[in-house]
């Protein structure tokens, strides 16, 4: 059997990148537009992880503590403005939340 | 703490910080970690009901979790499960319960443009295949084994540096908790009722 390398770890963070762009862009329910997103944050995270094993250096996994701070801040920002939204427009789906259009 | 634990403590902790232990049968783990993550994405973008996607998601996250435990990353292992699979996917399935879910169970899943967002989708895919094919030789096959036992300790030193001596990524640090307290204002904000 070959053994793992960071070539397969990337393999997979480029497959759980690409599902989480399909889930952006064709879902509609905010909702998990929003946890698409995070499967794209996991992605470049275990890119980074992966990265770090491959050099030896832990740079790789203080950028990645850094991601998911990132992603806890972009979750509760993201669903309060979600929450907001849908109190007002009664609605959470991307193609009814067309305000700005006219 | 009494003496006696102490000393047991630190003699664990002086044998735990070599290179760490091989894994054992890593290719097996491997596959069945990254089979059960791809599994969790495919059905998050595709199940119907919110809270199934929440729980495929929670099932990515742990898979994705034991592949950094695999990577020697046992810390970042640790921040996956407790702030994405204890913090950021409970907040989730509180606004699925906050926001009308038999609605989103009766509409349709997928937006008018979605062939559009699925040829893009698979367009990055082949950028990717193309540039793995092709950029094979920049990754090297080596894995240089990083001291397990003492990753966490590693770690901070990075992050809040050593004694009298700022670390590496401090200041990153103070700029990541303040970018934490303005999301926490934003999102208290956010949900008021009347601002």
């Amino acid at each position: 059997m070959v053994p793992i390398t960071t070539f397969h770890y990337l393999v997979v963070a480029a497959a759980l990148f690409v599902l989480g762009v399909i889930g952006v862009l064709t879902r509609r329910n905010v909702v998990i537009v929003l946890m698409s997103i995070e499967l794209i944050l996991n992605a470049v995270n275990l890119n980074l992880v992966a990265f770090s094993r491959m050099w030896g250096r832990l740079d790789g996994q203080v950028f990645a503590i850094f991601i998911v701070v990132d992603a806890a801040a972009e979750a509760a920002v993201g669903l309060g403005i979600l929450i907001a939204f849908f109190r007002n427009k009664d609605t959470i789906n991307v193609d009814e939340i067309d305000l700005l259009k006219w | 703490m009494n003496p006696g634990l102490h000393q047991a403590l630190i003699a664990v902790y002086t044998t735990n910080t070599g290179p760490g232990m091989e894994p054992v049968a890593t290719p097996f783990f491997f596959y069945l970690l990254s089979g059960l993550a791809i599994a969790g994405g495919f059905l998050v973008i595709t199940r119907r009901n919110p809270v199934h996607c929440a729980l495929a998601l929670i099932v990515t996250l742990i898979a994705v979790a034991n592949l950094y435990l695999m990577l020697y990353a046992p810390f970042v292992a640790a921040v996956q499960i407790i702030v994405y699979a204890g913090g950021i996917m409970v907040l989730f399935l509180f606004v699925i319960m906050l926001v009308s879910i038999e609605r989103a169970s009766r509409d349709r899943r997928f937006n008018r443009f979605w062939p559009v967002g699925l040829a893009t989708a698979c367009g990055l895919l082949a950028l990717f295949v193309s540039a793995f094919v092709k950029g094979r030789a920049l990754f090297p096959d080596r894995m240089i084994a990083i001291p397990e036992g003492s990753n966490t300790q590693q770690v901070a030193s990075m992050l809040y540096g050593e004694a009298g001596r700022m670390g590496q990524y401090t200041f990153a640090f103070e700029i990541a908790s303040l970018l934490l307290l303005v999301a926490i204002l934003g999102a208290v904000i956010m949900t008021k009722k009347k601002i």
